[in-house]
């Protein structure tokens, strides 16, 4: 699979005049949404979906604007979780470092998978991160500390600083929220700077940049380790939301949610990912409580969006007339 | 005295070279024992029909192909096994024969990538876009040398393709190259961007090597100090381009192509 689409037609549209104060209205709009949100919905299945927006945001960081396509995210994801779970609980650790060692673990993951995967182009690659995140499934399924089948159960969440206790669920919930954020902040970052630039030229046109003297691997690399890093940001605070730490968020079907996630919400743009976890996490919650096959279900919204929406549902948005008036871009 | 001085004048000095060059694609030759010198302050052309394997010498030289024999040197430093990037971070940089811009990219930025890593502002994921800003100035200066000022803040899709090797052109250059490989730098290009371009090749060459295909022979014969001619993956002649046009195989294997 490839992560380019067609280019957006290039009969220009020019950006309305207000679209900048537009745009800051509409994240302004969705920081207040995300301080009132708890106040209508449950606040655990927000922090779910918090978690997985964050997961999903973290790989669009790869696939979206790198055009690495992992099929191994889970192990950064449930590793992390299981990290966290495992300081927090055992070495009673506080919760920040309990999610710090998490987002290390990840990223060290990131760099043996990644370093081991990152020459090989395309199905090969995802098929190598596929089969390094097996071994690290096989591996928790073995271990120890994760306590096999079981996981690790009723983690402590703790207390943030040792100042805020965690255990009130609209505490958690701002932390988390708070999490989400920064996460997307650094991802922000990362998107639109100096080594973003590189990433950008590297993905639009590989031979170039390797003759202008860059060491396209080591750039990829770059963008693995920080997208493992931040799906550990995810994981580990999954761990505590939820308080335990299973072999599902190591498992492969976890790689496949993520990437459906990503693609049904549009790869290359910030919003995509948060809207693609958010419809994936709602249908899951709506179809658990009903008799429909869940997995079935999300299959074929997945179909026919990819279908109708090549771009995903916000990068479709993004590519449309309104979109552009209001100067929105994808990268990919 | 005037022979000394006549010699340290024209001393060549060979910045890079290929002794005994072959490349094999599964049985086929593609390249077969090339020997090639190219020397500082000169612009040097490597003509022949098409499937005559320019190309390839080009991928060899810098390492984007890997030779089956043979043994390249740049500035003294044996490259054979090194890494394309890393040719390229040691001076030795080429454009592609199939023009190589980025594409979404406006035509200032295609230039500040290339000027991000020498100015060693490539590897920061903590910084903003706008601490690029100080690549400006050099970049409009190379824009505004070959001509593309008024392009730039287009996207370089959008550019015809004449002016997306004149980019491509720029965007070598902002490597400040000592040598500079150029596959067919005018393919495609109308007359006036034709003569605008040698006269920025020849210009640049004053302070490096040039190794360019072409197969616009007037030009190779109005910039070129040397022409080596390849056919078949073998040298055919070699020469300035006086003696290599009146040599009778070159005749020959142009017969019926180009002039
Ligand atoms: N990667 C490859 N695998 C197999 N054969 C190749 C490869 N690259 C080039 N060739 C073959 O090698 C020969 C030389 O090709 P090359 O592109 O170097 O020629 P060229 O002189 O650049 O031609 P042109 O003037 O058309 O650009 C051709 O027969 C070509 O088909
Ligand atoms: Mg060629």
């Amino acid at each position: 699979m490839s992560a380019k689409s067609e280019p957006i037609p290039s009969e220009e549209i020019s950006a309305h005049p207000q679209a900048a104060t537009i745009r800051k209205v509409l994240v302004v709009v969705a920081l207040i949404a995300l301080l009132i949100a708890p106040q209508f919905l449950y606040p655990i299945f927000l922090m779910k979906l918090l978690c997985f927006a964050l997961f999903a945001s973290a790989f669009n960081l790869l696939l979206g604007y790198t055009g690495l396509l992992s099929f191994g995210h889970a192990a950064f994801f449930g590793g992390a979780a299981y990290f966290t779970a495992h300081a927090v609980k055992v070495w009673g650790w506080p919760p920040e470092m309990g999610i710090l060692l998490g987002v290390v673990g990840a990223a060290a993951l990131g760099l043996v998978i990644g370093a081991i995967a990152i020459r090989r182009q395309g199905i090969y690659f995802a098929m190598i991160t596929l089969a390094l995140a097996q071994m690290f499934y096989f591996f928790c399924l073995q271990a120890k500390f994760t306590h096999g089948e079981d996981g690790i159960q009723s983690v402590p969440r703790g207390e943030l600083f040792g100042l805020i206790n965690l255990q009130p669920t609209m505490n958690m919930y701002y932390f988390v929220a708070a999490v989400f954020v920064i996460g997307l902040l650094i991802i922000w970052r990362f998107v639109n700077s100096p080594f973003g630039m590189i990433l950008k030229s590297i993905r639009e046109n590989e031979q170039r940049a390797i003759s202008l003297g860059y060491s396209v691997a080591r750039y990829k690399l770059g963008a693995f380790v920080m997208s493992a890093a931040l799906a550990g940001l995810a994981g580990g605070m999954k761990a505590l939301v939820f308080q335990f730490a299973t072999l599902t968020d190591v498992s492969w079907q976890m790689s496949g949610e993520v990437i459906l996630m990503t693609l049904l919400g549009g790869i290359g743009t910030l919003a995509g990912p948060i809207f693609g976890a958010g419809l994936v996490v709602t249908l899951q919650n709506y179809l658990a409580t009903s008799d429909f096959p869940v997995t079935i279900i999300t299959g074929i919204v997945f179909m026919v969006c990819v279908l109708l929406f090549r771009r995903g549902l916000i990068g479709e948005f993004f590519a449309s007339k309104l979109g552009r008036k209001l100067g929105f871009r994808s990268e990919s | 005295m005037t022979q000394a001085a006549v010699t340290t004048q024209s001393a060549p000095r060979v910045v890079l070279s290929a002794r005994g060059l072959g490349k094999d694609f599964s049985g086929f030759t593609a390249v077969n024992d090339v020997n090639l010198d190219v020397e500082h302050a000169r612009i040097h052309a490597l003509i022949g029909p098409n499937g005559a394997g320019k190309t390839t010498v080009f991928n060899l030289l810098t390492k984007f192909l890997q030779p089956t024999r043979g043994q390249i040197t740049l500035l003294d430093t044996d490259i054979t096994n090194t890494k394309p990037d890393r040719v390229a971070r040691m001076g030795l940089v080429r454009s592609f024969q199939i023009s190589a811009v980025f594409p979404h990219l406006s035509v200032r930025e295609n230039v500040k990538v290339a000027l991000q890593r020498p100015a060693g502002l490539a590897t920061q994921f903590w910084l903003p876009l706008s601490s690029l800003d100080r690549l400006d100035a050099r970049a409009d200066e190379l824009i505004n040398n070959l001509g593309l000022s008024q392009y730039r803040d287009h996207r370089a899709a959008d550019l015809s393709y004449g002016r997306k090797r004149v980019l491509e052109i720029a965007t070598t250059l902002a490597l400040d190259p000592k040598v500079l490989l150029l596959d067919e730098p005018m393919a495609g290009m109308g007359q006036e961007d034709v003569q605008m371009v040698a006269d920025i090749i020849r210009n640049v060459a004053t302070e490096r090597a040039v190794l360019m295909v072409e197969h616009n022979l007037s030009v190779v014969a109005d910039i070129c100090d040397h022409v080596t001619v390849l056919q078949r993956g073998e040298i055919l002649a070699e020469g300035d381009y006086a003696q290599v046009s009146a040599d009778p195989r070159v005749r020959t294997a142009y017969m019926g192509t180009d002039e």
